[in-house]
């Protein structure tokens, strides 16, 4: 009886699951599948075909849009982490009242509407006469990757103890080196995932590069709305898949790799 | 002492690109075009196309985080009891499309939506009637729920995944049968997680205008297409900044909801 | 090509050389300013790539290339001043607005000897938005009309007027514009109006007329159209001239079981002209000509027809093609055919935004 009931369960369960995973994963494997059909109807398979590949990778604008990505996420994170960990660290040692002021203010990019954020900041480049480009679409990104920076590093900070920095100091050891050699490693984690999470919200963005971008430079996301708002290329379809592709490797290597060891 | 410096950079950035950005929203908002001070910009929001878009963004975005809890609370249960080692897995799994390109993921339901789209096709090819949803209401509502959903999955998981085990152990000792369990015990005690889950929906439904725009045919004016079309086509900055304001007014309900239930920051997703 | 796949393969690489990167990311990001650049506005599709390129390797001047999706969206862009450009091609009413509003040069024909290539017919139509030519070089022209798909119109109810888009048998089954302008167009001539009427009773007659069309309209887009249209997903939208040999040939290569048909309705039309003009903060206005003239070589001008496929006003260029497709009435048809058809004109600033009001009423009932 109780062996029967356990059994529905699991079975209402996983038919959930799969119910979930079908209506997440439907849309990917149709663009993944519509990526090889060689006609470009959506409805009518039209043989096998790595055509739409080879249209992506000779097109020189998708090519410098993915270069401008990369870029623009692989900067932003490393400055932000740079400013953010600094940061994190100082704020760890203040006092309650300028303390929750900065982390008050550490949450509005990321608890602000990106809308908001995106508006905010173009009218402040036009305001200080910084023409749109490469520049403002990195300075937007690191402002709102800060915040993740700091969130990633401050519960680290928390769980350090304090005493061996002090102990390092005693035995003589510089402040930048007691920092480097006793505080660093223990936050490391934090620093990496902080990093890690900035480069994924970089990446992703749309909104607030679509305001703050400037003339002749597109990032993936800008680049797709507006091939989308023309029409869709099975190009597109070839894209996604080559993205998603590489995102599954990419996590299943930084998810599943350290475990392993343990 | 000298910690205090290693702040400095960062709030010289804050000043210049979060607080300076800011006050300019607020300055452009409550002042007309040749620089005096109004308040129409922010009281046009009661303009009946206005407050039509708002109350449009408002229902769509609240239907939207309701569909997000129903799914995900149940979702967020079987993957606590299936335990770490496989669970871990299986979220896994469930965020991978998260990592996606958000307009690649939007995308891809346009052509599955269309007309001539892979639905319609699948469904003719079973003699079935098609579905007419795109450029829909109901085809922004699925958009919002399928980009959404996982942040909504995230953090009522991680909450549920503190519960100790001995807690719900206890309950079923002293009698308590599922439902009790799950109302007395479970649901209070995901509260944090569930209303972080709610505005990390709701705020990006409620502002969205990339969603109504591919999967509702630019038919369906949200307040988040207004204030985009006041920035790039109407040129009219003041009014789109007075329109900002309005909305900043409901993320900063969102916020003060989370200082109040989620103290410690349990519920974040990350 | 080449050069940007190593440049991806070497992004990995370049966390050795981010601090040096991190002093001189603000200089290497892209400026105006400098010699030898020259930044082009332009809309969506409408060069052919190879031309840039071409373009490129020719002067030296390296192009900094940038796309529109209508004039509306274009404008504040430039007024903005937050990208400074070199080159712009915004259509005739826009113009007319840009040049009433201070923001254009006055164009050196000196360094723009090509001009004589374009055919005097379409610098005499522009003359009603730059009455002296002083300010704009004319690119490309066309109409507005309908498309409609053969095998989802019956013939009998095939559209002749812009009024047939009122026609419920074609519920769900219509992509209107989703520009002002042109929107307010088919309205304002369906109910026998000018298309630049600022008079504010016919502006509501046309506002309620396009509310009343909304339940019966599939989407609103823009350069959708095309791509819609081909695919079957609508029966009837509103395109522009331009599109219809790229349709042509479309549909041909795809080998669909319907085809696809250009009206002009009978109430007559927009004629429209898009040319090139220079922002009067253009950082480097003799490239800008350079990139101008370059534009209007018969040859290039050619090159760039056989992509874009708009009706091009180079008369070099023109006498270059087929006979057949010069005669082609889908895709240059006989000015003196459109005489109810009207060129826009900029209505002033409170009449726009009347539109604007209008519009968006339409666009959220």
């Amino acid at each position: 009886m109780n062996r029967k009931t356990d059994f529905i369960k699991r079975f209402v369960q996983d038919f959930y699951l799969v119910i979930i995973l079908v209506f997440l994963y439907a849309p990917i494997a149709t663009m993944t599948v519509l990526s090889f059909n060689s006609s470009k109807s959506r409805t009518q398979w039209g043989g096998f075909t790595t055509r739409w590949y080879t249209e992506l990778f000779s097109s020189s604008t998708i090519m410098t849009a993915l270069y401008n990505t990369l870029l623009i996420a692989f900067l932003s994170s490393l400055i932000a982490v740079i400013i953010g960990t600094a940061a994190a660290i100082a704020i760890n040692g203040m006092k309650r009242v300028p303390r929750s002021l900065l982390m008050g203010v550490t949450n509005i990019p990321m608890l602000n509407a990106d809308i908001v954020t995106g508006i905010s900041l173009m009218l402040a480049f036009i305001a200080f006469g910084i023409s749109l480009g490469f520049k403002t679409i990195l300075i937007s990104h690191i402002t709102f990757n800060i915040p993740y920076v700091i969130l990633s590093v401050m519960p680290k900070l928390k769980q350090t103890d304090k005493s061996t920095y002090e102990a390092a100091m005693d035995l003589g050891a510089t402040s930048v080196s007691a920092f480097f050699k006793v505080v660093f490693p223990d936050i490391l984690p934090g620093v990496l995932s902080g990093f890690l999470l900035a480069f994924t919200m970089s990446l992703d963005d749309f909104i607030i590069t679509h305001f703050t971008r400037g003339a002749g430079i597109n990032t993936l996301s800008t680049l797709i709305y507006s091939e989308v708002r023309r029409g869709i290329k099975p190009s597109m379809y070839a894209l996604s898949n080559i993205i998603f592709i590489t995102v599954l490797v990419l996590l299943l290597i930084t998810n599943f790799a350290p475990k392993r060891k343990k | 002492m000298s910690k205090k410096i290693l702040s400095g950079p960062y709030i010289m950035w804050m000043i210049g690109f979060i607080l300076i950005p800011l006050a300019l929203i607020v300055y452009y908002g409550l002042t007309d075009r040749s620089g005096a001070f109004t308040l129409a910009n922010v009281l046009s929001v009661t303009s009946p196309e206005h407050a039509k878009a708002l109350w449009l963004s408002l229902g769509l975005s609240f239907i939207s985080t309701v569909l997000c809890l129903i799914l995900a609370y149940p979702l967020a249960m079987v993957l606590r009891s299936r335990g770490m080692g496989q669970g871990s897995f299986i979220v896994f799994i469930f965020i991978l499309p998260m990592w996606m390109n958000f307009l690649l993921r939007t995308l891809a339901w346009q052509t599955l939506l269309e007309k001539n789209g892979v639905i319609n096709g699948i469904l003719t090819a079973l003699h079935l009637p098609n579905q007419n949803l795109i450029n829909t209401s109901g085809a922004i509502i699925l958009g919002m729920v399928y980009n959404f959903l996982p942040f909504m999955v995230l953090p009522i998981y991680n909450v549920l995944m503190k519960i100790d085990d001995n807690v719900i152990s206890a309950a079923r000792d002293l009698g308590a049968n599922s439902v009790q369990v799950l109302f007395r015990i479970l649901f209070p005690l995901s509260i944090p997680g569930i209303v972080s889950g709610i505005t990390m929906v709701f705020v990006p439904a409620l502002t969205t205008f990339v969603i109504s725009n591919l999967l509702g045919g630019s038919k369906i004016l949200l307040i988040g297409n207004v204030i985009e079309q006041e920035f790039t086509k109407g040129s009219n900055w003041n009014l789109g900044s007075g329109l900002s304001l309005v909305l900043m007014i409901f993320i900063l309900i969102s916020m003060a909801l989370i200082a109040k239930y989620d103290k410690n920051g349990e519920g974040t997703a990350f | 090509m080449k050069k940007t796949l190593s440049k991806i393969m070497t992004v990995g690489s370049l966390c050795a050389l981010t601090l040096s990167l991190l002093s001189g990311c603000g200089k290497s990001a892209p400026k105006s300013g400098s010699a030898g650049e020259v930044y082009v506005y332009n809309w969506g599709e409408y060069i052919d790539e190879s031309v840039i390129q071409e373009f490129e390797k020719e002067t030296g001047i390296k192009v900094v290339y940038d796309m529109f999706e209508t004039n509306e969206e274009m404008y504040p862009v430039i007024e903005a001043g937050g990208v400074k450009y070199d080159a712009v091609c915004p259509s005739d009413y826009m113009i007319q607005k840009m040049i009433e509003n201070n923001l254009l040069a006055e164009i050196n024909f000196d360094n723009v000897p090509n001009i004589k290539e374009i055919d005097p017919r379409y610098q005499e139509m522009s003359k009603s938005f730059d009455p002296e030519n002083k300010y704009s070089v004319p690119y490309c022209w066309g109409t507005v009309g309908i498309l409609y798909n053969t095998s989802m119109v019956d013939p009998k109810d095939v559209p002749t007027k812009w009024s047939d888009l009122w026609d419920v048998k074609f519920k769900d089954n219509i992509l209107m514009q989703d520009s002002v302008r042109d929107a307010f167009m088919v309205a304002l001539k369906s109910l026998g109006y000018s298309s630049n009427t600022t008079n504010e009773e016919e502006i509501k007659e046309a506002k309620e007329l396009l509310i009343k069309q909304k339940p019966l309209v599939q989407a609103y887009v823009i350069d959708q159209v095309r791509d819609k249209m081909i695919g079957g997903e609508a029966a009837v939208g509103v395109i522009y001239s331009g599109e219809m040999l790229y349709i042509q040939n479309e549909v041909k290569d795809l080998g669909l079981d319907y085809s696809l048909e250009y009206v002009i309705p009978e109430e007559g039309t927009n004629l429209w002209l898009d040319s090139w003009v220079i922002p009067a903060n253009a950082p480097n206005k003799e490239n800008a000509e350079k990139w101008i003239d370059f534009l209007c070589r018969p040859d290039i001008a050619k090159k760039n027809f056989d992509y874009i496929t708009y009706p091009t006003p180079n008369k070099g260029a023109f006498d270059l093609l087929d006979p057949e497709l010069q005669n082609n009435k889908a895709v240059f048809p006989d000015v003196d055919s459109l005489k109810n058809s009207e060129v826009y004109k900029y209505l002033g600033d409170e009449v726009d935004s009347r539109y604007n009001e209008a519009w968006k009423e339409v666009k959220s009932n």
